[in-house]
């Protein structure tokens, strides 16, 4: 081959192992969702079909819900659970609560994002009703309640007794409000 | 363009123009590679003497010497400049010496390339180092970059990461030289399997480097968009995974490991024969096991990252896939350790360095062994059990296998031998004080002992006191090679030596003159069988 050739081949190669790069984003939710693999799946949404579906009152096992809260460096807001630990029976609708408040003297957009300890239990933790679901904004000084309801699903493995729900909100400027309804 | 080049094929110069022109505008590879040679000598040293200040910090418990925000930069730019500024350009400077005399070229296949690879480098890490003194500082979050805290720190980042996509300019370049010249160059008869090992493993890396490194500069790409163009790829607000990251990372990262060591394969695999008098035993199938080791390298990554959050079956197979590279990379140790076996060893300072390399380097593969163990990594993860593993593997094993390089081929480059008195005083020293250096710091890891930090815990003071003595030592010690080669390079030539300067040498660059001259096999050489292969032309 000539050195055209060879050269171009590898140009080629180095330009579609950058866009591979890029390409891994997408690929590795495909990746997930073809091996069955995934631990955790979006925000935990489902719907109160479902969860009706998934309810099995008669069973008598509790386990312990663990409420973490936190806020990004620079949001001026203070975010707090009611309770910090919560005990639930699995199969059964719960609600739990949550304060938060705009120490800022304007306006401020927060979105929370959830996530579950141990990972294996993420896929087992139903929300119904979410204030992670939406964006929420705070006017200059309001607090506001924040309401989960959610779900243990019976299926939880049975050497998990404490589930962690943590929370941490994020200040939303223009630039990141137009991506966060993908997920 | 053929026709004209006929006309004119008298007008190139035999003899290198003099002053700074011959350095700037070389399309030498003799030039070009004595250039990245010196580039990543100096580097060593700026590397090195950020090791220094993090050793003195580590010298006793509490914080005495810097601030921890300036440790965390020393970390940093350390592990930045050791891997990109002194091992990679090391490598890439043996290649451009060395590949067209092993091959029968006349040069690199792509000369002006050539230039620009190297011209690239020095300006990729004045931006890279002039960071340090920008108000914010230099890059502190770690050499792997990983969001958030890589994102947290001021605008000096930017400048990381153009000059990291700089870094990879030149090296994507520099390879794709290196493979135009080895498919197109070789000397008729040099067919792909008399090729020197040198010359296979730097192949196999080269397809690495223009694989993975794109791959680096997708993963900054992104980093940067997300700091400064509200994209976001590892922002948890804007519905993205800072975990991401480390896969792509990885993706790249575990791949450029192997291009760290890959080369130093092939440099022990040349000197070991020499020094044995004895062809390199089982040449194929260090072929092979080569190849395999970077196919494997592609599917491993995730073992750097075991503990974010992985489903079982994923763990299991990472682990499992991680321990079948220690197969190819022990046919590797077995065939040394065979082309030593009953061969007639003499002990020049090359040849130390690459027995050095093979028992020190191998300390590193089984400390990464035990790391691959899937429940033994959550303890190990991100201790100093981790630093130990993987000075072993890039210090005692590339940084070696580069001295060894040196001593080897520095009569070929300079026409001077150097004092092999000093050369194996600087052998013992370094061996001696590098065991001091990263062997406590295994004990430390195990106890607990976490990576990146200033300060530490009482208990851990007594390792860390001998660790930063070994420290200080090695880096000493290292004066040595300095001395040794300005004095090999610029000395008066007090001797003729031969053109095969080592008795039993063997390969096209020991048939040329010593020194080299500036242009070398401008025909094709005549290959003859005992010059190649180590004299094992059938394997």
């Amino acid at each position: 081959m000539s050195h055209g050739k060879v050269i171009a081949l590898l140009g080629g190669l180095a330009v579609g192992m950058f866009g591979f790069g890029f390409a891994m984003v997408p690929l590795y939710n495909v990746f997930c969702d073809v091996l069955g693999i995934r631990l955790e799946d979006g925000n935990g949404r489902v719907s109160d079909a479902d969860a009706a579906s998934m309810a099995t009152p008669a069973e008598d096992r509790w386990v312990t819900v663990h409420m973490d809260s936190s806020v990004e460096q620079h949001l001026p807001w203070e975010f707090a659970p009611q309770a910090k630990f919560v005990k639930v029976r699995v199969g059964e609708l719960a609600e739990a609560l949550f304060d938060a408040e705009n120490l800022a003297d304007h306006p401020v957009v927060g979105r929370a994002v959830p996530s579950v300890a141990p990972a294996e239990a993420s896929i087992y933790f139903a929300k119904t009703e979410c204030f992670c679901f939406t964006m929420q904004e705070l006017k200059a000084g309001e607090t506001k309640e924040m309401p989960v309801k959610f779900m243990l699903d019976p299926a939880l493995p049975d050497d998990i007794e404490v589930v962690t729900l943590s929370y941490r909100f994020y200040g939303m400027d223009n630039n990141t409000t137009a991506a966060v309804d993908g997920s | 363009m053929s026709s004209t080049a006929a006309v004119h094929q008298d007008d190139h110069h035999h003899e290198p123009v003099r002053g700074w022109r011959r350095w700037v505008f070389s399309t030498n590879h003799k030039d070009i590679g004595t250039l990245y040679l010196l580039f990543s000598l100096a580097m060593f040293f700026v590397g090195g003497a950020m090791a220094m200040v993090i050793r003195a910090e580590l010298f006793q418990p509490g914080l005495q010497v810097v601030e921890p925000d300036f440790f965390n930069q020393m970390t940093t730019m350390h592990a930045l400049v050791m891997i990109f500024g002194a091992v990679m350009p090391a490598f890439v400077g043996l290649a451009n010496w060395l590949i067209p005399m092993m091959v029968g070229a006349p040069d690199m296949a792509l000369p002006r390339m050539n230039n620009w690879s190297f011209w690239i480098l020095p300006f990729a890490f004045a931006m890279l180092l002039s960071t340090l003194l920008m108000d914010s500082g230099g890059p502190a979050g770690g050499w792997t970059l990983y969001p958030p805290l890589s994102l947290q720190g001021g605008n000096s980042f930017a400048f990381v990461i153009f000059a990291i996509h700089l870094m990879g300019f030149s090296s994507i370049m520099g390879a794709i030289n290196i493979i135009v010249t080895i498919f197109n160059l070789r000397a008729p008869g040099m067919n792909l399997l008399r090729m020197p090992l040198f010359v296979w493993t730097w192949l196999i890396t080269a397809f690495l480097l223009v694989m993975v490194m794109p791959v680096l500069a997708g993963a900054v790409t992104m980093l940067l968009t997300d700091r400064y163009f509200g994209t976001s790829f590892f922002n948890a607000a804007g519905g993205g995974d800072p975990v991401m990251f480390q896969h792509i990372f990885w993706f790249f990262g575990h791949p450029e490991v192997y291009i760290m060591i890959l080369p130093a394969f092939g440099i022990v695999s040349e000197i070991l024969p020499t020094f044995c008098r004895k062809p390199l035993f089982g040449y194929v199938s260090m072929v092979y096991a080569t190849a395999s080791i970077a196919f494997l390298s592609f599917i491993v990554w995730a073992h750097h990252m075991f503990t974010v959050g992985m489903p079982l079956g994923g763990e299991l197979f990472f682990m499992y896939a991680t321990m079948v590279i220690a197969v190819p990379t022990g046919v590797k140790v077995f065939n040394w350790v065979a082309t030593m076996w009953k061969g007639s060893m003499t002990f020049e300072t090359p040849m130390l360095f690459a027995i050095g390399f093979v028992i020190l380097f191998t300390i590193g593969g089984f400390s990464g062994l035990m790391l691959a163990i899937v429940p033994a990594d959550f303890q190990y993860h991100d201790t100093y059990f981790v630093v130990a593993h993987f000075h072993y593997v890039l210090v005692t094993g590339a940084v070696y296998s580069i001295m060894a390089a040196a001593y080897y081929w520095l009569p070929k480059w300079t026409g001077n031998m150097y004092s092999e008195k000093l050369g194996k005083l600087h052998f013992w020293l370094s061996t001696i004080t590098v065991n001091i250096l990263f062997f406590p710091q295994h004990f430390l890891g195990l106890a607990g002992m976490p990576r990146r930090i200033p300060d530490y815990s009482v208990e851990f003071a007594e390792f860390n006191l001998w660790s930063s003595i070994g420290g200080f030592a090695f880096g000493l010690t290292q004066l040595i090679f300095l001395y040794i080669v300005l004095k090999a390079s610029f000395g008066k030539r007090t001797q003729e030596l031969p053109d095969r300067v080592w008795e039993g040498a063997k390969g096209l660059e020991w048939t040329v003159p010593t020194p080299a001259p500036h242009h070398t096999f401008e025909q094709p050489p005549e290959l003859r069988d005992e010059d190649l292969a180590h004299g094992d032309v059938a394997h």
